[in-house]
């Protein structure tokens, strides 16, 4: 790397021009140690560059020293001197550079708050009805698609099952398995109190029946599987593979939506009762290790105590869930932009709004099948 | 050694795994020059980019770019280097979570002392000097065109003012005008500031109008380096068919 030096003014006023002399080197790496001085510099009238003793000079330099010539006087600067670029470069950028700055719309404060209040409430309006027109169109393709189920991709349903179902179970059972441990403990510590151990049995049953099993079998498909749907679409939307599809016939809502759609409601029952299982195995554990009650004596208690309705509302859910969470997944994937931003802004979305929908369907449950007395 | 040798490619191997893409590979860039690098689709043009750029080791042979070897470089020396030369990816490659300016600015940042108000001006001078439009400074490139793309990226490229710059298809996917207006801007910027440019391209207009010298790279390695009159006369079927075709004989005026 060549040494440089740092650059130098100094503006000479005799009687009828003004001379700034500069020198040193004036490139992207030394002009900021002159930058703030020359913007201080003010004057009327003439002004003559002289570049004699200039030494190097890029653009960036050519930059400030046409910048400072012009905030110097409204005519093209006059370059004296010799030096092998200087003029040459210094006439590209003032050529560039002859533009009107486009003014930039400052924040109001308040009435920006305001605004941003209103535009965030609209939004909002607009994305519940936008979500509502998806539930409709997804609704219509897929009961679309069962009734002519030869246009079906099994392939696909059958990949979506395996991914966000089979790849999935591992996790839903250990995570139901250590929530029916913590339950079956809390149960029993409780209850020691009253003399009625006994009782978590039904409390784990309870529990895990209605409504954990199913609940956490939800929340793990919205973390995980709502996630990677959304990621994989908006990748696709991103890179224009959508746009191409359609242009070659295919409805993207036939070939992406409705196989995870139909995925997802067969698969999730299943995750739901394997967690279930896990869950009532976890409480099994603790009764025996913690509460001497064997195995044997828990399962003939559970079966006596807790009704088998239990288990079919807990299940009931199961279905919901997942369609759920596959819309909610493919319609923020089909919403992604152009922009890495975006994608990585609307899987967020996604997967907020999936748990977010997930605990509030099941609140709603619970008030249904209470009123109805289950 | 030369001083005047800014890129010296010697006895090259590049592979993807068994497909070797080039085998023998000896190549000279000058300083100041403008460089073609033509060759049928997939002969390893963008290839060669990334192996002297080091995006790609090479499996044999050696390349000195600025007289050092990059890949024994230490960490801080390579990065002078890099600050050295600019690229210009095919597509564009801007980061897509940062507006055109911001794009621009993220070299100034990195590697020079300019503050935050005069790397922004120097930003928006190199846009205009891309010949994008002022307002498409604060726009995002997916809200660009794929020609506002490649001035934009030319843009950054030039941010730190390079010595050496790579371009990679530059004027693929133009209309004739704006790529004329590209090739002019090459040409013009290679005289003010002294650049030599590497450029990959498959336009011949680009090489009539741009290029002091032209490389034709086929059979993994460079067939023939000269000026397009010498090229024309070199017998090689593809270099023939190259120029003598059609398109070939209509941008060079023969």
């Amino acid at each position: 790397m060549t040494e440089t030096s740092t650059p130098e003014f100094a503006l000479e006023t005799s009687d009828e021009k003004t001379i700034l002399r500069v020198s040193g080197d004036w490139t992207v790496r030394t002009v900021q140690a002159v930058d703030s001085d020359l913007r201080a510099l003010t004057h009327n009238g003439k002004v003559v560059l002289d570049v004699s003793d200039l030494g190097q000079l890029d653009t960036a330099g050519a930059f400030v020293l046409d910048r400072t010539a012009r905030q110097l006087s409204d005519d093209e600067p006059e370059i004296r001197g010799e030096h092998p670029i200087a003029e040459n470069l210094i006439s590209q950028v003032h050529a560039v550079t002859d533009v009107e700055e486009p003014k930039r719309k400052r924040d109001g404060g308040l009435i920006d708050l305001l605004e941003r209040t209103g535009r965030g409430f609209h939004h909002m309006l607009q994305e519940a009805v936008a979500t509502l027109a998806f539930l409709g169109e997804t609704i219509v393709t897929t009961s679309r698609l069962l009734l002519t189920p030869w246009k079906l991709r099994w392939t696909s349903i059958v990949a979506v099952m395996e991914e966000a179902g089979l790849d999935a179970m591992p996790i839903v059972a250990f995570l139901s398995f250590f929530v029916g441990l913590v339950v079956a403990f809390i149960g029993a510590t409780t209850l020691r109190d009253l003399g009625s151990e006994v009782f978590t049995v039904e409390l784990v049953g309870f529990a895990m029946l209605r409504e954990l099993g199913v609940l956490l079998t939800g929340i793990v498909l919205a973390g995980r599987t709502n996630s990677s749907f959304t990621a994989q679409i908006g990748t696709m939307k991103m890179r224009q593979e959508i746009d191409a599809m359609q242009t070659l016939g295919l409805k993207p809502m036939d070939v992406l939506v409705a196989p995870r759609i139909i995925a997802m409601v067969v698969v999730t029952p299943v995750l739901a009762f394997v967690g279930t299982l896990s869950g009532v195995m976890g409480g099994i554990i603790v009764g025996w290790l913690a509460l001497d009650i064997n195995p044997a004596l828990f399962l003939d208690r559970l079966q006596n105590n807790v009704p088998v309705d239990q288990f079919w509302v807990g299940m009931s859910k199961a279905p919901v869930f997942g369609f759920v969470v596959a819309l909610i997944a493919c319609r923020q994937g089909l919403n992604v932009g152009g922009s890495v931003q975006s994608l990585g802004s609307k899987t967020t979305t996604s997967v907020v709004q999936a748990i977010f929908s997930i605990i509030v369907i099941d609140a709603l449950f619970a008030i249904f099948y209470m009123e109805m007395g289950v | 050694m030369s001083e005047d040798i800014i890129i010296r490619i010697r006895d090259l191997k590049t592979a993807y795994g068994d497909h070797v893409v080039h085998e023998h590979l000896d190549l000279d860039v000058r300083k100041g020059e403008i460089i073609g690098i033509i060759g049928p689709s997939g002969c390893g043009k963008s290839v060669l980019l990334r192996a002297i750029t080091g995006l790609k080791k090479p499996a044999a042979g050696s390349v000195e770019v600025f007289g050092k070897q990059l890949e024994t470089l230490p960490e801080d020396e390579r990065s002078e280097i890099e600050r050295r030369w600019g690229v210009m990816f095919q597509d564009g490659a801007l980061f897509s979570n940062l507006t055109v300016r911001e794009n621009v600015m993220v070299p100034m940042k990195e590697h020079t002392n300019l503050s935050e108000q005069l790397s922004r001006e120097l930003a928006d001078m190199k846009i205009l000097m891309a010949g994008l439009e002022p307002t498409a400074s604060a726009k995002f490139p997916s809200d660009l065109s794929g020609g506002m793309r490649k001035r934009a990226a030319l843009a950054r490229a030039l941010a730190l003012d390079p010595e050496l710059l790579f371009l990679d298809e530059p004027t693929a996917g133009l209309d004739p005008i704006t790529a004329a207006a590209f090739d002019e801007l090459i040409r013009r910027l290679q005289k003010a500031l002294g650049l030599t440019v590497f450029l990959v391209t498959h336009d011949v207009d680009t090489l009539n109008a741009t290029c002091d010298r032209i490389a034709v790279l086929g059979d993994k390695h460079v067939l023939a380096v000269g000026t397009i009159d010498e090229l024309r006369a070199f017998d090689h079927p593809w270099v023939q068919e190259y120029f003598g075709g059609p398109r070939g004989r209509a941008a060079t005026g023969h």
